[in-house]
């Protein structure tokens, strides 16, 4: 242990404990701007930088470990002022209209800049106005909002291992952009979004659908129907002032129906769906023993980032659609039909933890129903933007329910939300398919949690099952490197089936939550969707009644013709230059 | 500013050149630390980097094509765009800025019609920052090629240019 002082305050740490950290436990909270509890502290803004007795010039506390005996003071009045100078260079070169930017009243630089007390900015830089990159379908970036702190590109680079990302040129062109300022939506960006979620500014955010939503929404002539995601519901109540993982399903459902969409479902119910048609998918794989391990399709990030890095393992991918995609091609059929309105008079929303989800929604071959099958996508933060428009507090909404035939789910849909819970889901059917009885202890605890890669082995009736899940992007490539290998050299895999989720938590930690996040509070969001699980009477996708009434109206059987064309899909090769299709030759 | 069209002769000559660039990159191979070494060579073969050799190193070394592009542009050294016949270099050090480096920059640059880092589109010139060559007594200095021209005037700077076909 580390004994020292802080502002004449003493403290004890344990060693190799950051000043920052130190100060914190001595009640003192050093300005930051670049530091982000996440990640690796790169020293960027010089914000957090302190005195230390009989030490020479300043130290950066987020980088510097505290020493045996030292004495630190933190507010000396030099360091007041270098601080605002710091600070007021950063705004001599920053857009500084808050009042339209996104990021008003949810800025890390606002609230340094208030913090601090700046008032004036003596210098000013005659910079031309950058444009604005809005190439992709997922992301925009704003280089004039950008500081520079670096994260993105870490997280890009180191997380995600996607490096879309890099900072070019130097000295007052510094800027930090695609390759060959190609655009976002043009290199290998996967969309996944944990470049917005890390941003402290207004330089990375989502490519907004609000507007046409409230289009919809007030076109009269139009019957616009909204899913949202498990991960939402454990979600959406940060984005009104609720602690993270507050589960608020029926309020949700509310002020879904009092915003104004005309029927208020359940992505939840297609999770169930996926895991009919994917443990279907499964089992028949099992069986013939070809293309294992079998590896889940449902986040777009994911797909896209095996498509450019890791496209030989299409194969092994699951053909099945993600849940918000099976549910837009149902809207646009069997709700259609059963409810009897006119296909090309649906408006097909969806709330999404996911900015990627944006991307996925586009795609060319999402039309099995003959329109585009999911028209928009809202993340969670732009519907609380849109619920907030419309003077609807989720904090005052009564618990209601969901509308039916696409609206009911089981406790295996709603863990789909966060890091291992498709597996998990998965496990609960597939053993049923298999064994034709049901597994007794659903929760499956090997596989849950934060760890980058859990594995686990289920005996299905003798048949031992090897499966592991990733998440991140930098953890499903030392997966996958690992299945190449395994796959190249003994000619088979040690796994049979791999969940993969493209963001760190899984979808709880998606790039469309709220900002301000950290993994504390992904694990939080995490607990609160297994505790959900646990309080549901159904807890098997194969027990949801209304996924029964699907099949036999309808579908027919899993893996059927029609399942087939409206809930399955296929993937492309990508280039690892510019994420481009690589066409087949 | 010339961009990157090129006649079809000299797209026959870089042809070749990448033969040569694939030796590079086999020699560096699964290197990334030897990311700079292998870009100056491949800039020595080509005169400038094309996009395709960047790609092809990103490949060539598993490194990603946003590094080598940061790397590239970090660097003054690296250029992205054909070199001129006649490389133009006005030296903007400490003791050439105070004597007038600047005036003899922007005069060059609108006589050349370029700004620097840029090349003339019939490629006669490229015009570039060099900082201190270390002829800090004939202050304001300007390189051509490897020629060295001290004291140089205003007024007399583009003759000197001129004289470069």
């Amino acid at each position: 242990m580390i004994k020292a002082k802080i502002n004449n305050v003493d403290v004890e740490v344990p060693e190799g404990t950051s000043i920052l950290w130190a100060a914190r436990k001595a009640n003192f909270t050093i300005p930051t701007l670049c530091s982000h509890p996440d990640l690796v502290p790169g020293g960027q803004c010089g914000i957090c930088v302190v005195e230390i007795e009989g030490i020479p010039g300043l130290k950066r506390a987020c980088m510097t470990p505290l020493g045996e005996g030292w004495k630190v003071h933190t507010h000396t009045a030099r360091l007041m002022e270098i601080r605002r100078q710091l600070v007021e260079l950063i705004l001599s070169y920053h857009d500084t209209d808050c009042l339209t930017c996104i990021k008003n009243n949810n800025c890390e630089l606002q609230a340094l800049a208030a913090t601090l007390g700046i008032n004036t900015v003596e210098w000013h830089s005659l910079e031309e106005r950058l444009p604005i990159d809005r190439s992709s379908a997922a992301i925009v970036r704003d280089p004039n909002k950008c500081i520079l702190c670096g994260r993105c590109t870490q997280v890009c680079s180191n997380m995600q291992t996607v490096n879309a990302l890099a900072v070019n040129h130097r000295g007052y062109s510094t800027v930090i952009t695609a390759a060959f300022d190609m655009g976002l939506g043009n290199s290998v960006c996967i969309n996944c979004g944990q470049c917005v979620v890390h941003c402290p500014v207004g330089a990375l955010y989502e490519n907004s659908h609000i507007e046409k939503v409230w289009d919809a929404i007030h076109d009269p002539d139009k019957f616009v129907v909204v899913q949202e995601a498990p991960a939402v519901r454990v979600m959406l109540g940060e984005e009104f002032g609720m602690e993270p993982g507050t589960l608020v399903t029926g309020k949700m459902y509310a002020a879904l129906r009092r915003i104004g969409f005309d029927a208020v479902l359940d992505t939840n119910f297609s999770a169930d769906l996926t895991i009919i048609e994917e443990g279907t998918e499964l089992v028949s794989r099992l069986k013939t023993g070809k293309n294992l391990p079998l590896i889940t399709s449902c986040s777009p990030g994911w797909i896209k980032f095996m498509e450019t890095f890791f496209h030989d393992m299409i194969p092994h991918m699951s053909t099945a659609k993600s849940p918000q995609q099976m549910f837009g091609a149902l809207a646009k059929t069997y709700f259609a039909e059963q409810r009897g309105i006119a296909p090309e008079k649906i408006v097909s929303v969806s709330i999404m933890p996911c900015t990627a989800k944006k991307f996925e929604c586009q795609r060319p071959e999402m039309r099995a129903s003959g329109f585009q099958d999911v028209d928009f996508v809202l993340t969670t933060r732009e519907i609380g933007r849109m619920l907030r428009e419309a003077g609807i507090d989720l904090n005052e909404m009564p618990d209601e329910k969901a509308d039916s035939l696409l609206g009911e789910y089981t406790g295996a849909a709603t863990i789909f939300g966060t890091t291992g819970g498709v597996m998990e889901a998965a496990l609960r059917s597939a053993y049923f398919l298999v064994a034709g009885r049901e597994l007794e202890s659903v929760d499956i605890a090997p596989v849950r949690g934060l760890k980058g890669i859990k594995e686990a082995e289920i005996d299905i009736d003798g048949l031992k099952v090897k499966v592991a899940v990733a998440h991140s992007g930098g953890q499903a490539r030392r997966l996958m490197e690992k299945v190449q290998d395994q796959l190249r050299n003994e000619g088979k895999s040690e796994y049979h089936f791999i969940e993969v989720m493209a963001c760190p938590g899984g979808c709880v930690g998606g790039g469309g939550q709220s900002w301000g996040s950290n993994m504390a509070k992904r694990a939080r969001r995490g607990e609160s969707l297994y505790a959900e699980d646990r309080s549901l009477q159904h807890r098997r996708s194969h027990e949801n009644p209304s996924i029964k009434v699907l099949y036999e109206k309808f579908l027919g059987k899993p893996n059927s013709e029609k399942s087939h064309t409206l809930l399955h899909t296929h993937y492309y090769k990508r280039s690892t230059v510019d994420g481009d299709i690589i066409a087949e030759q | 500013m010339v961009t990157e069209n090129q006649c079809s002769c000299e797209q026959a000559q870089e042809e070749e050149l990448y033969g040569k660039l694939q030796e590079v990159i086999k020699e560096h191979k699964g290197k990334p630390k030897e990311l700079i070494m292998a870009l100056h060579k491949a800039q020595n073969l080509f005169g400038y980097l094309p996009r395709k050799v960047q790609e092809m190193v990103a490949e060539g070394l598993n490194v990603s094509l946003s590094e080598v592009y940061g790397v590239i542009t970090f660097y003054n050294f690296f250029s992205t765009a054909p070199q001129g016949r006649n490389n133009v270099k006005v030296c903007l050090g400490t003791a050439c800025y105070v004597r007038g480096g600047q005036a003899l920059l922007k005069k060059a640059e609108k006589e050349l019609g370029i700004k620097a880092d840029e090349t003339t589109e019939d490629r006669r010139y490229s015009l570039g920052i060099v900082r201190c060559i270390g002829a800090c007594g004939l202050a304001p200095a300007m390189l051509i090629n490897d020629d060295v021209y001290g004291r140089v005037k205003t007024t007399k700077m583009m003759e000197i240019i001129k004289k470069y076909e």
